[in-house]
């Protein structure tokens, strides 16, 4: 395994596999009574957070103090960025302490690649602009894989914003690895730029009708419409958006018994996904963000726990 | 050890365990993967011949509680399987191939106070190959085999590795 995990292209399938199985180890561990593992005693690794996170934030947090490792938080808001100090000067004042990680999120594409260019310390991507989310994809091949038993040959619908989403990098390079067979569907506004090329080269389908796509799918991956960034007109209503990508109460029932639903969150409810869909026996969500957690800490275990791994 | 050697000591050390519980209540007998989980199966069949009655076990990963986890690679988890009345106020039994350093055992006891409060625990073994770095003895032995640091104890049980064997190989004599 690389020493940092930047892309979801620093793991490979065995890799994959390795952390998905220690994952499912620390999820019994969230079940006990004393959830704390002494095994990253006197590691500390700092959460640098630029943009807003709940989920990722928390968990990697939870995850880092299961372990027995300190976890500080700094934020984007409230720190010396704010006075206008650069990201470099930022995380090299911080690694100067001796901290042994950073999990960093950033609005710019390749900023945790840069910034495991400026420190010593181990660096986690959790989500940089619209490049990657590595761990998403992670815990989300988790989630999957629970349910639905191993993802080779399944077929898995990638759906909505994939111009902005880095869940989809993450997950397309993940879900390969893994041997599912991944659909894209988008309207040709979102749809990545020279997406038919990339089609080709990486080998998923794409397709602009999500009712033909539905029926024959294991599992529907409904992605964000991140209204932060839709200052674009790349749909000209939200009802109209609902009307052709959305996962509507018809859409659920097109769907095989067995399929899964799965959204990274935060939801939109009634935009890219309806709330009976959200709360259908057949979703997810909820197992993501308990996985989120496990799947975590099972990083931490094999980026900070062994030899060579402190800087 | 011939595969008989290892059934015979398996067989006595099941007996001395319910003979000092006065039978198999209370009894929980952990394994320590890989081969402790084996072990301990092999030691509750033998029980619950001789009582009658099923004698709950399991298995105790104590990858992430090594002190030794710095130093090496990686090393995958295995799954700590308690069973279902758990160890509260029971006399949990450790079950490991070899008992070498100490350092495994001393990793097990730290791994079992996580998971709850037993009356006692005791160890119990295959093989005690001497050596200790702790203060640490096991309750219950296999068979007491000296031998030098720089040779290897190799266990191989039918579970694993197709045959039961003890084999001490390496190191200058």
């Amino acid at each position: 395994m690389k020493r940092h995990l930047l892309s979801m292209n620093d793991l490979d399938r065995q890799d994959i596999l390795a952390i998905l199985d220690t994952a499912e180890s620390m999820q019994d561990v969230q079940r006990r009574e004393v959830k704390k593992l002494p095994t990253l005693r006197g590691r500390t690794v700092v959460n640098m957070f630029f943009e807003d996170s709940t989920r990722t934030r928390s968990s990697f947090e939870i995850a880092g103090k299961w372990l027995s490792a300190d976890m500080i938080n700094i934020s984007g808001k409230g720190s010396s960025t704010s006075k206008g100090e650069s990201l470099r000067d930022t995380v090299r004042t911080v690694a100067a302490m001796g901290v042994d990680g950073f999990v960093i999120r950033h609005s710019a594409s390749g900023s945790a690649q840069q910034v495991s260019e400026w420190v010593d310390a181990v660096v986690i991507n959790a989500g940089d602009g619209l490049h990657e989310h590595p761990t998403q994809a992670l815990l989300d091949a988790y989630s999957m894989r629970r349910r639905l038993g191993d993802l080779a040959g399944l077929q898995v619908a990638m759906v909505g914003d994939l111009t902005h989403s880095r869940v989809f990098r993450s997950n397309l390079i993940c879900l390969k690895s893994l041997g599912a067979r991944v659909t894209v569907v988008a309207p040709p506004t979102l749809m990545p730029a020279g997406v038919d090329a990339w089609a080709a080269a990486e080998g998923f389908d794409t397709s602009y009708d999500l009712d033909a796509v539905l029926p024959t799918m294991d599992a529907v991956m409904m992605l964000r419409v991140q209204r932060e960034r839709m200052s674009g007109g790349f749909f000209p209503t939200a009802r109209e958006y609902t009307v052709g990508y959305g996962l509507t109460r018809e859409r659920l029932r097109a769907l095989q018994k067995h399929t899964v639903i799965c959204h990274p969150g935060p939801m939109n409810r009634g935009l890219e996904i309806a709330a009976d869909a959200a709360d259908a026996a057949q979703s997810l969500v909820l197992d993501q963000v308990s996985a989120g957690v496990a799947v975590r800490m099972s990083v931490l275990y094999h980026l900070f726990a062994g030899e060579g791994s402190l800087a | 050890m011939s595969s008989g050697d290892v059934s015979r000591a398996l067989r006595r050390v099941a007996h001395e365990i319910l003979e000092r519980n006065k039978g198999a209540s209370d009894l929980v007998v952990l394994g320590i993967p890989t081969r402790g989980v084996a072990l301990a199966d092999r030691l509750v069949a033998v029980m619950a011949e001789v009582e009658g009655r099923d004698v709950p076990s399991g298995a105790l990963d104590i990858t992430m509680h090594r002190d030794d986890l710095r130093r090496n690679p990686i090393r995958a988890i295995e799954h700590t399987v308690i069973p279902a009345p758990g160890i509260d106020d029971k006399t949990v039994v450790l079950v490991d191939d070899v008992l070498f350093s100490g350092r495994t055992v001393r990793a097990a006891m730290d791994a079992l106070s996580e998971i709850g409060r037993p009356r006692a625990v005791r160890l119990a073994v295959l093989v005690d190959r001497g050596h200790r770095d702790l203060p640490i003895r096991a309750d219950y032995v296999g068979k007491n085999l000296p031998t030098s640091r720089s040779e290897r104890v190799q266990v191989c049980l039918s579970e694993h590795d197709g045959l039961d064997e003890v084999r001490i190989s390496g190191g200058e004599r």
